[in-house]
Order: structure tokens, then sequence, then C-alpha cells
């Protein structure tokens, strides 16, 4: 019974900061203390999310959005992960890409955007090609460095044990290289928000990033604000989608 | 019919080992036979591994040449399975899964015959890093056996080990040995280990073999015996380079030998 209660209280306590936070919030907003210029109240941005689900508005921003930051991870992970994967297993791929890869991360992909708009224009192009960019090198470096970094006494014993080719890969290699592979993951969903906030603010005609710049022009606080918490809680869906994943494939390493 | 000769399972002639810079292995010749124990011992770095990874083919030497069964070995050496010090159990894997590592799907049923062998049946379905480290060797000792080996190289698999369960697992494997009839060669640091369970004692110093002595004693073996301690005596002083010829005589120095 203690143990139980335990367990509960422990889901519990982290929720009581953001609670109280947004308590005081609506309560400093009511009072007018913090003026809806500043910031509306949370019940004003919960208002305006209602509204712009009403017209179909919100679900039509929120599902572009997720798309591009979808198609964009999808894109940038497999070439990424596809090229670590190269360089970490053959010496020949290594000694080829390795070095121009490296280069090419040093640039800060959103140092691009006046580039990338002048190639794609402001469609979905270039804010795809702008998440798989940011995306691919995480995905590259934490794949790449699993692999090398796979027990070499483990790829011994497998050999040992006759296992080549493709079984050592899928037996001994891959899961070697799995937690390292999931950082990457982890870290690259995290790029992949932040490239999708600022492509979508600088140039969009649709998206959460859109809804907020549009929402600026007409002093739309409660829209802004909404577009901030969205961002916010698709952050943190990835981040325990991502988590996720490492409890089932590292479940071996939890005990 | 001419009465037919005795043939050795596995024989080195003039195997030389190099790596870059460095020569390991100067001429190792050796002969086993079928069914023997033979433990090598040597200081850290002499070159004993290397002779492990050659037997089981996965180096090749740079001169010289392995015969097993009178059959050059020139790629992984299939009848044989080797055992390593740390186990080299793959983490994401439940023992089970561990055991019947590179077998096909019927290989369960032997994996868990495997198991039983060692005692551990009940720990099927635990991750290893649940086992204890003697846990985790019985694994990697039915993880070889299920391949049923008939050379069976063991690099120093109990040097990470306790006293105690080291007796334990010393035990287990010249059981295991006997049942099974496989060769055996046992690398290990503990010289009272090699007297314990080998047939023969081959001590490795300068990437030569300076001692191979025949253990003629009874089994199972009475560590506190007078023969033992002499036996015992005897291949620490070669190892620790003390010369002088101690009580017995029964070694037989081989033809290449070193003196130091
Ligand atoms: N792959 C390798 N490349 C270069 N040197 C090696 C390699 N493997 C072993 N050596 C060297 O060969 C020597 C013997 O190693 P090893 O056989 O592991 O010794 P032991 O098992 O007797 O302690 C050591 O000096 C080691 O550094
Ligand atoms: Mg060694």
């Amino acid at each position: 019974m203690k143990f139980s209660t335990k367990g509960v209280s422990e889901k519990l306590i982290p929720w009581l900061v953001p609670i109280m936070l947004l308590v005081g919030w609506q309560l400093f907003s009511v009072l007018g203390i913090i003026p809806s210029r500043i910031l509306p109240a949370p019940t004003q941005v919960f208002q305006a999310a209602i509204d712009l689900s009403a017209t179909g508005e919100l679900m039509n921003h929120v599902s572009i959005s997720l798309g591009r930051a979808l198609i964009g991870f999808l894109i940038g992970g497999i070439i990424g992960f596809a090229f670590g994967l190269f360089n970490g297993i053959f010496r020949f791929a290594e000694l080829f890409f390795d070095t121009s890869i490296q280069m090419l991360r040093n640039i800060p992909h959103l140092a691009l955007i006046p580039l990338v708009i002048l190639w794609f224009g402001i469609d979905e192009t270039s804010k795809i090609f702008l998440v798989a960019l940011g995306v691919m090198f995480p995905v590259y470096i934490n794949t790449y460095h699993g692999i090398k970094s796979v027990d070499k006494g483990l790829i011994e014993m497998g050999k040992a044990y006759g296992l080549k080719g493709k079984a050592l890969f899928f037996h001994v290699i891959l899961p070697g290289a799995m937690s390292s592979i999931l950082v990457g993951v982890r870290f690259s969903l995290g790029v992949m928000w932040l490239t999708l906030i600022v492509a979508e603010t600088i140039s969009a005609h649709s998206g959460i990033g859109y809804m907020a710049m549009n929402a600026r022009e007409f002093m739309q606080m409660d829209v802004i604000v909404l577009a901030i918490v969205l961002y916010a809680l698709f952050g943190k869906l990835s981040d325990v989608i991502a988590k996720l994943f490492e409890r089932k494939l590292l479940r071996w390493n939890g005990t | 019919m001419r009465e037919k000769e005795p043939t050795f399972h596995i024989e080195t002639e003039h195997v030389e080992k190099n790596y870059p810079g460095r020569s390991v292995l100067k001429d190792i010749n050796l002969s086993i036979k079928k069914g023997e124990f033979v433990a090598i011992v040597g200081k850290s770095g002499c070159g004993k591994s290397t002779l492990l990874r050659l037997l089981a083919g996965l180096e090749m030497p740079s001169k010289g040449q392995l015969t097993m069964d009178q059959r050059p070995l020139a790629e992984l050496n299939s009848e044989a399975r080797m055992m390593f010090q740390d186990g080299r159990l793959l983490p994401w894997k439940k023992v089970i899964d561990n055991v019947s590592l590179g077998l096909t799907k019927e290989g369960k049923d032997r994996a868990k015959k495997a198991l039983q062998l060692v005692g551990l049946e009940d720990r099927m379905t635990d991750w290893p890093a649940k086992l204890s480290g003697g846990q985790k060797q019985r694994v990697a000792l039915a993880r070889a056996l299920v391949h049923e080996p008939s050379l069976l190289l063991l690099d120093e698999p109990l040097g990470a080990l306790d006293a105690l369960t080291r007796l334990e697992m010393q035990a287990l494997i010249e059981d295991l040995w006997q049942q099974k009839k496989f060769t055996a060669i046992l690398v290990t640091h503990d010289v009272e280990e090699a007297v314990a369970i080998a047939d023969r004692v081959i001590v490795i110093e300068n990437g030569y073999i300076s001692l191979n002595q025949s253990i003629d004693l009874p089994r199972p073996r009475q560590r506190t015996s007078t023969p033992f301690s002499m036996y015992l005596d005897q291949i620490l002083d070669r190892i620790m380079g003390r010369t002088q010829q101690r009580k017995i005589t029964l070694l037989r120095s081989y033809p290449n030998t070193t003196k130091v």
C-alpha cells in the first residue's frame, strides 16, 4: 500500500511546479498585474485554441507543421543513418566521405536560410530541406561513432562463433551501436523542431510558425502564445516517444 | 596392416606471428593429441591469446603452419570454440539466445541442454547483466559447448572470478571435458590451476615454448600432495627465471627451449 502511494506521488510531484505557475499566471492576469497586452491569461490562450479549432484553422496549421517535421526528419534521418552505417563499417566509405561530412557539419544549417529561400522559394521544399539538413548530422555522427565504438571483443567473439556479414551486423554491430544511435535520434528531434520553428517564422504561408507571425500583425497575443505552447507540447511529445523507443530497444541495460 | 601412427589432433609447425613492429610468437611447435588437456602459462603479453586466436582461425600465422587432423588451417576453425576471460556475452540477448548464437531455430533445444550441463537452465530468460561473474562464465561455457566442438579454447576464462567460484568452475570444466572428450587448451595465469586440470603444461616465454611438462598425476588431483607441489615449483621456477635444477628431473626440455 505504502509502496503504491509512493509511486503515485512520484508521478505527480514533477507536475506541481508547472501547475502552480499556471495558476499564478491566471491569477496575476485576472488581477491585472500582468496586462493582457504583454501576456494573455491561460484561459484566453485556451479560448483561442477552441476558436481556431472550430474554424479548422488550427488543425490545418498543426498538420502542415507535423508533416514537414516528419518528412524532413525521415529524409535527413535516413540519409544520416545510411552514411553513418557505411562510414562506420567500410573503411573505404569512411575515407571517402567522413572528412567532407565533418566539414559540412560545421556550417550552421540555419545560416543557409537565405540561400534556401532563393533556391526553393518559401514552399514546402525549403522547410523540409532545412529540417532534413539539420537532422542529418546528429544522426550521422552518433550512428558513425556508435558503430565505431562497438566492443571489438564482441565482434571477435561473433566471428569466432561463425557470424559474418548480415548476421554479424544484426546480432552484434547494430545492437551494440543502438544506444548511441538513439542518442542521435533524440538530439535530432530537438534540432527538427528548432529548425522548423525558425524556418516557419521567417518564411511560410502555413504552419504553426506562420500562424504566430500572422497573429503578430493583428496583435493577437493569445494566438502567439498558443503557437509557443504547441511547439512546447510537440517537443515534449517527441521526447516521450524517443524515450519509449529507448526503453523498448535498450531493455537489456535498464535492469 | 601397418600399425597406425599416433596421429595428433592439432599440430603447429614453426609457427610465427608478427604484428607491425613486434614479433610475438617466434617458433611454436606443438603436437596435441585428441582429447588431451593442455594448459598454457606465461607472463602477460607473451602471446598466449595470440596463439589461441591462431588455433581458432581468427588470424593466420605470419610463418609456419597449423594443422587440425592433418588438414592445414586456412580459415575460421569450425571445430573450435573459444571462451574468453570477460565472457563476452551479448548484453542485448537473453541467456538462452546467447547460448544459441549462430545456431538455427532447432538450436533452442540444444541450447537448453547445454544450459542444463552448466546448471543454469532456470536462468534461461534472464539478461546477462543479472548474472554473477561465475554464472556469466557458465553461460559462456554452455555457448561454447552447444556447438560440440572437438577443440575447446579457453582464454583465461576464470581469471576474473573469486577463488571459490574458480575452484567450482575448474571442477565443472574438468568434468565436462571427461564427459565430452574434446581436446582442451586452457590459457591461465594460475599455475596451480594448470597443474590441477591439465595433462600437460606449456610455458611460453619470449615467443618460444620454454617448457613442455606432462603432469603424471591421477585425477581428481590432490592439490596438497607432494608431487603436486613439486610440479608447481618447477613450473613457477621456469616462469620466474630461476634456472637451478630442482628436486625433480621429470622434465624433458624440448629442442627449441631457450635458456634465459
Ligand atoms: N592485433 C594486434 N596488433 C598489434 N599487436 C597485438 C595485437 N594483438 C596482440 N598484440 C600484441 O601481442 C602481444 C601478445 O598479446 P597477447 O597474445 O594478447 O598476450 P597474452 O594473452 O599472453 O597476455 C602483446 O604485446 C600485444 O600488445
Ligand atoms: Mg591474453
